[in-house]
């Protein structure tokens, strides 16, 4: 299987015996990642499955209850305050929304990270600025306020900014969902050349099967807490695994319920607790 | 973003509420009259002190010269003792001055007024007025007013030490 | 019955994890101003927003708030032939309580409102988790300078309230109502201390601003992340603040001039 490509390059990310809840909702039950420095990796998984949470708990925004996380060697929850940030400052995140600061512009968006975390001249940092938004395509809108751009245009812009310290990964949050064919297509290529130009690692969290499938090394599909599958994209297309068959086919029902657990129609219909 | 015309409008808006203060202290409250810290004290024992109260401006011939600092009440002698602080400024007061309490106006607040005597010695830090008045009550103010009611408008002067 | 008493101990509860978080939110507020110092424009920058941006209402509130008590005032103090004691009516009220307190539901209104849901915008559309991610500390880099320029502005609002007032209460009682100038100031001056009464007033609005500028970020910060949880943050903290400054101001006046 995918032992292979995990053995023969280090892995940056190491995720061990992870476990998560949410209230008393239990995300993660023992989950175990390896990604792999210089790939791409996917993380899928039905919506719900606790891939954003993933993300935040390697970026260090939530405390596991169980288990640990490691990125390049660090113990992401046991580092100090400034150590989290030094790390952070080597991770770059694409949020889903973007998460650009609404009340700067693109220019000043991108350049944000350099004028809180160096002392480099204006000029330099616009020269870096230009750079980083003309890798994603738009240069000419630096004068742009993030409310006058489409979504596909402020993922861009906030992919940018998450390049601009040029950190050693980027992790993308679901950077194709709610985009028509065509922005899909050039955030799916961009994240594919920027990790090949950059020499960057990369991990998307995703359940755009299709696009993801044709730009990753590596394919992790969370289910029910736990990895139920990981392997190449073609290693899971012919995967026999009824859950990953499910997923990776589209089919409505298996054994990812389409119903969320509740008490049997009748019984439900019948009670007159429902009525209240 | 302009800084520049942000730093301007910033320091305008301190500047005003720092003018506003300056306006307070100056033309809305006593801060201008007080000169120097605090002055010496000197006590005052009388049989009835009316509405008088700690921060009751003490004046002489009008001019305000100090201020009541605390009010105590000797059991053993029945009588109001009044702590008296008069700016340092003013040192030239007779020890034998009487020291009697004044109404301003009909309603208005009560305070102490130094009428001066003639000794050649002046009071100082500790020493004591021998010689007050007590306040007048209520029932004497209104037979004052009945009497002065034809001149309303005198009422409204200030009438410390006139 | 017994559910509605355990409903009542969850809230109770629920109030008192609230009341944690926001202590702890204060807390790392106020260490916040080790880095602002460094950086002054961001704190220039907010006092811009939130003080600057507030004199207006202020200026024009207070300017008929002083109007309407020397109106208010010459009517009961003529009745008692003390007319000459208008200057001490509306500076008293106005320095002692209606700045600081009319000051302080006003900034709750218009910057507080505007803090909480710019926060809890913020954080709705994950700026910041983002910032987080960006190894930029929010709560250094965008609570801290809002808190304390709250916190700065809003003694310099209620010093402008008041000393707007005065002139308003001034135009109306001697340019209106014809009550002798020299009276007008010379009352004033001699009543008015500058402990006892500026200087109170002061304390009273420093505190104000203290709170509400805390309470704004708090739940701007606490808010469910969502449009209706955002409205919701907005609105209380409209509620929290104007409690919480009345019940203060009640405590604030009796311990100062209380005997």
């Amino acid at each position: 299987m995918h032992k292979s490509i995990v053995n023969d390059q280090k892995s940056l990310i190491k995720i061990r015996d992870l476990h998560f809840s949410h209230g008393n909702r239990k995300i993660f039950n023992g989950v175990n990642i390896d990604i792999p420095k210089g790939k791409v990796t996917a993380i899928m998984g039905p919506s719900g499955t606790g891939k954003t949470t993933l993300l935040k708990l390697i970026g260090g925004q939530l405390r596991p209850t169980r288990g640990s996380v490691e990125v390049d060697g660090l113990n992401v929850h046991k580092l100090s305050r400034t150590g989290l940030y030094k790390l952070r400052m080597r991770m770059g995140m694409l949020f889903q929304s973007g998460a650009l600061l609404t009340d700067l512009t693109v220019y000043d968006n991108v350049a944000y990270p350099l004028r809180e975390h160096t002392n480099l001249p204006e000029s330099m940092i616009r020269r870096l600025v230009l750079m980083k938004l003309e890798a994603v395509g738009l240069r000419g809108a630096r004068e742009l306020m993030p409310s006058e751009l489409s979504g596909g245009m402020a993922r861009r812009v906030a992919l940018a900014r998450a390049i601009a310290l040029d950190p050693m990964m980027v992790m993308y949050d679901e950077p194709f969902t709610g985009q028509d064919p065509i922005s899909m297509g050039v955030l799916s290529q961009l994240v594919r050349r920027l990790n090949d130009a950059a020499r960057l690692t990369s991990m998307l969290v995703s359940h755009d099967v299709e696009e993801t499938a044709g730009i990753s090394d590596l394919i992790y599909v969370l289910s029910g807490g736990k990895v139920i599958e990981s392997g190449t994209p073609e290693e899971l297309g012919v995967s026999d695994s009824p859950a990953v068959r499910q997923f990776m086919g589209g089919l409505p029902d298996g054994p990812v319920g389409f119903h969320y657990s509740a008490p049997s129609l009748t019984e439900d219909l019948l009670s007159m607790r429902g009525a209240k | 973003m302009n800084t520049r015309g942000l730093e301007i409008t910033v320091g305008a808006f301190m500047a005003a509420g720092l003018v506003a203060l300056f306006f307070l202290a100056m033309q809305v409250s006593n801060l201008a009259s007080i000169t120097g810290g605090e002055g010496y004290q000197v006590t005052a024992r009388f049989d009835n002190i009316g509405g008088l109260k700690v921060r009751s401006p003490v004046s002489m011939a009008g001019v305000r010269i100090g201020r009541v600092v605390d009010i105590s009440y000797d059991q053993s002698s029945f009588e109001a003792v009044v702590l008296l602080s008069i700016d340092p400024a003013y040192s030239q007061i007779p020890d034998d001055s009487i020291a009697k309490i004044y109404t301003s106006g009909l309603l208005g607040e009560q305070y102490i007024g130094l009428d001066p005597g003639g000794s050649l010695e002046s009071l100082q830090q500790g020493s004591e007025v021998m010689m007050t008045q007590s306040a007048l009550v209520l029932e004497e103010i209104i037979g004052q007013f009945l009497f002065s009611k034809a001149e309303e408008n005198a009422i409204s002067e200030e009438p410390i030490g006139e | 019955m017994l559910d509605a008493l355990a409903r009542f101990g969850r809230m109770g509860l629920e109030a008192f994890e609230r009341l944690g978080r926001g202590h702890l939110l204060l807390l790392q507020i106020l260490a916040g101003i080790s880095s602002l110092l460094t950086r002054l424009g961001l704190l220039i920058a907010q006092i811009h927003s939130i003080g600057v941006r507030t004199t207006t209402i202020i200026v024009v509130s207070g300017l008929f708030v002083g109007m309407v008590l020397g109106l208010q005032g010459y009517y009961v103090l003529s009745q008692f032939a003390a007319e000459d004691s208008l200057g001490v009516m509306v500076a008293a009220s106005l320095v002692r309580e209606l700045g600081p307190v009319v000051t302080a539901l006003l900034f709750a209104g218009r910057a507080g409102s505007a803090l909480t849901a710019e926060i809890g915008l913020m954080k709705a559309t994950e700026q910041l988790s983002g910032l987080e991610m960006m190894a930029v500390d929010p709560i250094r880099r965008i609570l801290s300078p809002r808190f304390y320029a709250g916190f700065l502005s809003m003694p310099l609002l209620a010093a402008l309230f008041s000393a707007v007032g005065i002139i308003g209460g001034y135009f109306v009682s001697v340019g209106l109502l014809g009550v002798d100038e020299g009276a007008f100031w010379s009352q004033m001056q001699a009543k008015i201390d500058w402990n006892e009464d500026v200087i109170n007033g002061v304390i009273k609005s420093l505190v104000f601003g203290f709170v509400c500028s805390w309470i704004a970020l708090f739940q701007g910060y606490d808010a469910i992340p969502t449009s209706a949880g955002v409205s919701q943050a907005t609105t209380r903290t409209v509620v929290h603040s104007a409690l919480a400054v009345l019940v203060l101001d009640f405590v604030l006046t009796a311990l100062m001039f209380g005997e």
